[in-house]
């Protein structure tokens, strides 16, 4: 039965001469190794060398805060819903008086976790935040030993002060 | 009333015999479906409610048999009766369609972009509405009106940037409570729902004006804040309640074994809806705000929800907390797979021990030391 038109069938007519003698085709194999000492590596030391990461790459959760410090998050919760692998948590609280340094809006994200185990870095949270708080940064996640350290907090993905110090100078970042 | 015969109306396409006396709004959700115009304002529990938001217009192209002259404008559906013979389009209409989004865009004029923040958000009126009639942005430009935040009471949260004038809370304090005690102050812009002077409300069925507000103006602060909608699961449940006038059938939205609000149970247009005795289903303040633990409620079973709804993420099978998982590891293995990590020790989030639903308003940061 004939699948498609390009099966081609197996040659089984007898070696000739040229390629019953070995030499040749050795030859012909040597050229192509030896030719790749002389062509651009694929390979880079890694860590001394890092490649550019592609402008879509999904790494570590970043909490996002504005310019002057307060969190962005509300807990809405639309990233927990978004989250196919169900990976983040949350428990809101409201704002009390002398706490609006802290947060933007009178409800906040009192635990925020990300349980980085079950997390797919699919990105489907940063895409139903509304409130521009949850970003995924260019951070490879990293490796341990434990499986404890894969439960990130909120304090552990909120941005510091010095990465926000530099945003405000830079404009970047 | 009742020697009269039944009249025929015909709402887009689809003809119908009402009772006379019916309102069009009435005929087109004995059809049902989508032909039903959207309402706001309008609660068929409520004496006198409606006429006042205009998202139920539709277009009546046949007055009626005698007089076959169609309406000049769109009327509001839930306040114009039906005739013998009237034809009427709802969702058929091209004017009618263009009159919805014009209408809430009129409503969306002053409300504010806080769904994430607002507790009402996967069970609000508006948010189906505009999701479904309105525009992706606003042409408005200037601020949006504001109110200066107002305590009216310890049970109930009043939002009043969020309110829509839908009249439906003054109307339920009139007719369900002895004495209503809060109202509409001010005119026009200024309109807001206040208490007057501040006085709290503390009627046995005043928690109903928060199942009857289309928004989130009116919400539990019992329920402030401690979950979504949607992550909770509504179950139906009824208990004893001493109250003669209360029905005791209500909707729990559970999360584990917790009870984190109680709710009338809501029929398939969002209102409350008629209990087993044949009444309306409101119910009283403290089956409301007051049983807040599973022993206090005899659990029917899970509520049905509309698997369009965003309520329907969290689908569970049987009542809660009685489905069990097969368990299959036995048969594949041989052994119990050895626990390596226990989430509760790790995670700071759904601590067994701390019961947020038995904290009386929305938690703060202290409650999480």
């Amino acid at each position: 039965m004939q699948l498609t038109k390009r099966a081609a069938a197996v040659d089984r007519s007898p070696m000739t001469l040229g390629e019953r003698i070995y030499i040749p085709a050795i030859a012909k194999g040597l050229k192509i190794t030896l030719g790749h000492i002389f062509k651009k590596k694929a390979t880079v030391s890694y860590p001394e060398e890092k490649r550019p990461f592609s402008p879509v790459f999904r790494g570590l959760h970043v909490l996002n805060r504005d310019e002057q410090g307060r969190e962005n998050c509300t807990a809405c919760g639309l990233c927990a819903l978004a989250c196919p692998a169900e990976a983040i948590t949350m428990e809101a609280a409201e704002r009390k008086k002398g706490e609006e340094h802290l947060y933007r809006e009178e409800k906040y994200a009192a635990k925020y976790e990300i349980n980085m185990l079950r997390c797919i870095f699919c990105g489907n949270c940063e895409e139903a935040c509304p409130k521009d708080a949850i970003y995924m940064s260019e951070t490879v996640m990293p490796s341990n030993y434990t499986r404890d350290y894969f439960i990130y907090k909120k304090q552990d993905m909120l941005i510091t002060d010095e990465q926000l110090a530099k945003r405000n100078a830079t404009g970047k970042g | 009333m009742s020697e009269q015969p039944n009249i025929k109306v015909t709402i887009d396409n689809i003809t119908i015999e009402v009772a006379p006396g019916t309102t069009i709004l009435e005929a087109a959700r004995q059809i049902g479906g989508e032909v039903a115009p959207p309402t706001m304002c309008y609660y068929s529990k409520l004496k006198g409610s409606g006429g006042k938001c205009r998202t139920c217009l539709v277009e009546v192209n046949k007055g009626s048999e005698k007089d076959p002259r169609p309406m000049p404008k769109l009327v509001a559906s839930c306040r114009t009766g039906v005739m013998d013979g009237m034809e009427v389009k709802s969702m058929t209409s091209e004017k009618v369609i263009d009159a919805r989004k014009g209408v809430t865009e009129f409503l969306l004029l002053n409300h504010p972009l806080d769904c994430p923040v607002c507790d009402q958000a996967g069970e609000c009126h508006l948010q189906d509405l505009s999701y479904e009639n309105g525009a992706a942005t606003t042409r408005y430009e200037y601020d949006r009106r504001t109110f200066e935040p107002e305590d009216i009471g310890p049970h109930i949260q009043l939002h009043m940037n969020r309110c829509i004038m839908c009249f439906r809370c003054v109307f339920t304090a009139d007719q369900l409570t002895e004495t209503r005690e809060h109202g509409i102050l001010d005119r026009g812009d200024h309109a807001k729902i206040s208490t007057c002077i501040s006085k709290a409300l503390d009627n046995d069925f005043i928690g109903n004006v928060i199942d009857v507000c289309p928004v989130g103006a009116l919400t539990d602060k019992t329920f402030r804040f401690k979950n979504r909608v949607w992550f909770t699961k509504p179950v139906d449940a009824h208990r004893n309640c001493s109250n003669p006038k209360c029905c005791g059938e209500a909707r729990l939205w559970m999360r584990g074994e917790e009870v984190y609000r109680v709710t009338a149970r809501k029929d398939e247009w969002g209102e409350v809806a008629t209990a087993s005795n044949g009444q309306t289903g409101w119910i009283c303040d403290e089956c409301r705000f007051e049983k807040k633990q599973t022993s206090d409620w005899t659990i029917e079973g899970p509520t049905k929800v509309n698997r369009h709804s965003v309520i329907a993420q969290g689908h569970y099978q049987g009542k809660v907390g009685t489905a069990t998982q097969p368990i299959l590891i036995d048969e594949v293995i041989g052994k119990r797979p050895k626990l390596t990590l226990d989430i509760h020790k790790v995670s700071e989030v759904n601590k067994p021990e701390i019961h947020l639903s038995e904290i009386e308003g929305p938690a703060h940061s202290d409650d999480f030391k």
